[in-house]
């Protein structure tokens, strides 16, 4: 339910409507974009990063709070871990309960290996189940991977590792069918031709979805395929510390039961870290759409076993967080909101922006309004602009939003707030990690026999990521990395376990002068009242 | 001052904002969740959540974290219920009625009482799904289920021991693998990508100066 003065705003929406459904705003040259980034994107932000003292990019800066984790105490004495005796022995050690482990886990079962997966929170808490909008794959008559290339390769500043770039693009379609094999369902036309449309940044329409729980659907498939080929699950139990062996390659973790405190540990001929983003620790203050869990654990677990990182700088603000009400303030509004033809539209009733530049140029535009440009609208937890959702009903006709979009609406609708009748107001909320673990085309990081797939890589995607090609990179590099990791534990032989690395690491934290009391991985963020 | 109200959480009675959720009600009276909470957003289905408000008869059920608190709530979450899951072979299954008569038997002995639609945090139809379900009708069973997020709570409160979201999971995937059109612009890509029909043109992408990518970038054709 919405305040007088809001209500008030909304008529100003209203009244210019008709005329701003038929507008098509310009979109922004390439110079334009570029000045609008650097002004007004949280990336350029000086004061919020610091410069990494120890670690395999020593002298690169990251974000403040990351740094903090990156070179933070371990949470294991390893003097006090018995090496010995572990409590499990398999060949894969997924750690990550999302798409990307659970895809891997399939992809490791297939080949035959002995896999187990172990997730602090349960099986399927993960980004994946929140993503909304959809996935791409160039699939149309029209579309080619190669245009499906150049608008991903484009939209991320022309710094995504083009190996990468290319398996991703090249793998969608075929991750697409694999997906609809198992048996997720997208939406399709009667003749089968699935529905697609734009994401920010696309120049096809190739975004497939399944209405707006596209990654639910696809993440509760997996889940139930995992359940049905029985690998086993260790739930509620985190990773703490990567295990090497002797030479050096990666063989297993330090396992925490969250419940009950229990140390274990986990021996593996291959580790695949699919622990996904870090929305939790709300990088300079945003709110973030992500789940409970996301707090960049495997990125100071690969850190500190001396991975290296690859653009741990770069984070994607959703342009369209929800800022009202404050029970849902941060939530995400799928951009597919945008695709299906709602505009952005500041206080005067404007729609100041094309609705669908990529996500970074979105988000700092809104900024703008909302800070320099003085047109942002005024709600009890600062300014947003609006998002004229009724206007998807006008240009697809009446149904349109709850046969396409019903989580959103039942999400607003849980606050009498009815979207087919009044727009909601928006504002950037942290959504994605850009950057990540370094790895190679076989998903293999610098740390031998240490593989990586989905939100914990950097460089799929460059410095900003398009919709909808999270959920397939997950698919894509998930699947590849449990094909890479069975098929290296095949021929590995793991030496004696060590936790070396961890002490060296220490030994190197106190050498550059921290002294602070950091503990990482994180784990879980506190919301508990500070009194 | 913020607006106060006064909550029970499994009881014991705490003074919270009434502006919060439950799961920030819990929060803010100092519980660090572990269990019973997942991806706060209402997709995930962790923090299924009964409640009572003192002196009424119906016991409610909710998401925690996407319901507001309300004076003199009494709360208890269910952050865990046993659903029973069957294991299949989704290559080896067919589309048939057959197959919830052998994996899902009890759906046959459901008495008709609405409880499961009555407590769907996500207010779907459940006894309606399940009917589908039973006639064999998965296209519909799935529409039907289709925005089910797994919290269990129909189960919890089904006499006939019915695992709803598990039975409806059963009808998506084989409506979704089986009974819905085949794509057959899909196919043909993935035949022509195995093919390597796009080899070449992107190998030459790749190897292009950042410039000249900048070039094709900022002049490209956007689909109207």
């Amino acid at each position: 339910m919405y305040t007088k003065e809001l209500l008030e705003s909304i008529k100003k929406v209203e009244a210019a409507r008709e005329k701003n459904v038929a507008l098509e705003p310009r979109r922004m040259t390439a110079e334009e974009k570029e000045t609008l980034l650097r002004t007004y994107h949280p990336d350029y932000k000086e004061g919020e990063f610091a410069v990494l003292s120890i670690g395999p990019n020593k002298g690169e800066k990251v974000p403040t709070e990351l740094a903090a984790l990156l070179q933070g105490n371990s949470r294991v004495d390893p003097a006090e871990i018995d090496l010995e005796n572990p409590d499990y022995d398999v060949d894969v050690l997924i750690i990550g309960g999302g798409g990307a482990g659970t895809s891997a886990a399939i992809e490791a079962d297939n080949a035959g290996a002995k896999v187990m997966i172990v997730t602090k929170l349960r099986m399927g808490d993960a980004n994946t189940m929140m993503a909304e909008g959809g996935i791409q794959a160039a699939d149309k008559e029209n579309d080619s991977p190669a245009i499906h290339y150049l608008d991903a390769f484009g939209g991320g500043h022309f710094a995504a590792k083009p190996e990468l770039l290319y398996r991703l693009v090249t793998e969608a379609p075929e991750a697409i069918q694999w997906l609809n094999n198992l048996g997720v369902e997208f939406d399709k036309a009667p003749d089968g031709t699935m529905i697609t449309t734009h994401g920010g940044g696309t120049s096809r329409k190739r975004m497939h979805a399944a209405k707006d729980y596209s990654g639910a659907e696809i993440m509760r498939t997996l889940r139930d395929e995992v359940l049905n080929r029985e690998i086993p699950v260790v739930d509620f139990t985190a990773a703490i510390e990567l295990i090497l062996d002797e030479k050096g390659q990666a063989a297993g973790a330090v396992l925490l039961n969250m419940e009950t405190k229990e140390i274990l540990v986990a021996r593996a001929k291959t580790v695949i870290i699919a622990t996904g983003g870090a929305g939790r620790l709300h990088y300079q203050g945003f709110p973030t759409s992500n789940h409970y869990g996301a707090t960049a654990d495997g990125l100071v677990l690969a850190y500190r076993a001396g991975a290296k990182l690859l653009y741990a700088d770069t984070l994607q603000y959703h342009p369209t967080g929800a800022a009202y009400p404050e029970q849902i303030f941060g939530a995400l509004v799928t951009e597919k909101v945008r695709s299906l033809g709602a505009k952005l539209i500041n206080v005067d009733g404007e729609a100041f922006m094309h609705p669908l530049e990529t996500r970074d140029v979105s988000a700092a535009s809104i900024i703008r309004e909302c800070s320099d440009r003085g047109k942002g609208v005024k709600t009890p937890q600062g300014y947003a602009v609006w998002l004229d959702t009724p206007m998807i009903e006008i240009k697809g006709g009446p149904g349109t939003i709850e046969k396409r979009i019903p989580a959103m609406m039942r999400m607003f609708g849980k606050y009498d707030i009815d979207i087919r009748k009044q727009p909601i107001l928006v504002y950037p909320t942290l959504h994605y990690q850009n950057g990540g673990i370094d790895i190679n085309r076989e998903c293999e990081s610098g740390v031998p026999n240490l593989f990586v797939a989905g939100e914990a890589v950097g460089g799929i995607h460059g410095r900003n990521r398009l919709m909808g090609n999270s959920l397939l990179d997950i698919i894509v590099f998930g699947r590849n990395a449990g094909k890479s990791a069975a098929a290296r534990a095949q021929d590995t032989t793991t030496g004696a376990l060590s936790l070396e690395h961890v002490s060296a690491f220490q030994a190197e934290r106190s050498a550059a002068g921290l002294s602070d009391e950091t503990v990482s991985p994180k784990l879980l963020p506190d919301y508990r009242r500070k009194k | 001052m913020e607006n106060m109200v006064h909550v029970f959480l499994f009881g014991k009675q705490y003074e919270v904002p009434a502006s919060l959720t439950i799961m920030g009600a819990m929060e803010y009276a100092g519980y660090q969740l572990v269990r019973g909470c997942g991806c706060r957003n209402g997709f995930c289905g962790a923090c299924a959540t009964i409640y009572r408000i003192k002196g009424d008869r119906d016991l409610k059920v909710c998401l925690a974290c996407q319901t507001q608190v309300e004076e003199n709530m009494y709360i208890a979450t269910l952050p865990f219920f046993p659903l029973v899951k069957q294991v299949y072979d989704i290559e080896k299954v067919t589309p048939t009625q057959q197959i919830m008569m052998q994996l899902y038997p009890e759906i046959y002995a459901c008495i008709g009482c609405n409880a499961c639609t009555k407590s769907c945090t996500q207010e779907l139809n459940v006894m309606q799904y399940i009917a589908y379900a039973q006639r064999g009708d998965f296209e519909k069973c799935a529409e039907e289920s289709f925005d089910c997020v797994m919290c269990g709570v129909c189960s919890s409160r089904c006499p006939a021991g019915i695992s709803h979201p598990q039975v409806a999971m059963l009808a998506r995937r084989l409506n979704g693998k089986y009974l819905a059109p085949k794509s057959e612009h899909l196919e043909n890509r993935v035949r022509e990508i195995q093919n390597g029909d796009f080899k070449e043109l992107l190998e030459g992408l790749m190897q292009k100066p950042i410039e000249e990518m900048k070039e094709l970038y900022n002049n490209r054709e956007i689909e109207q």
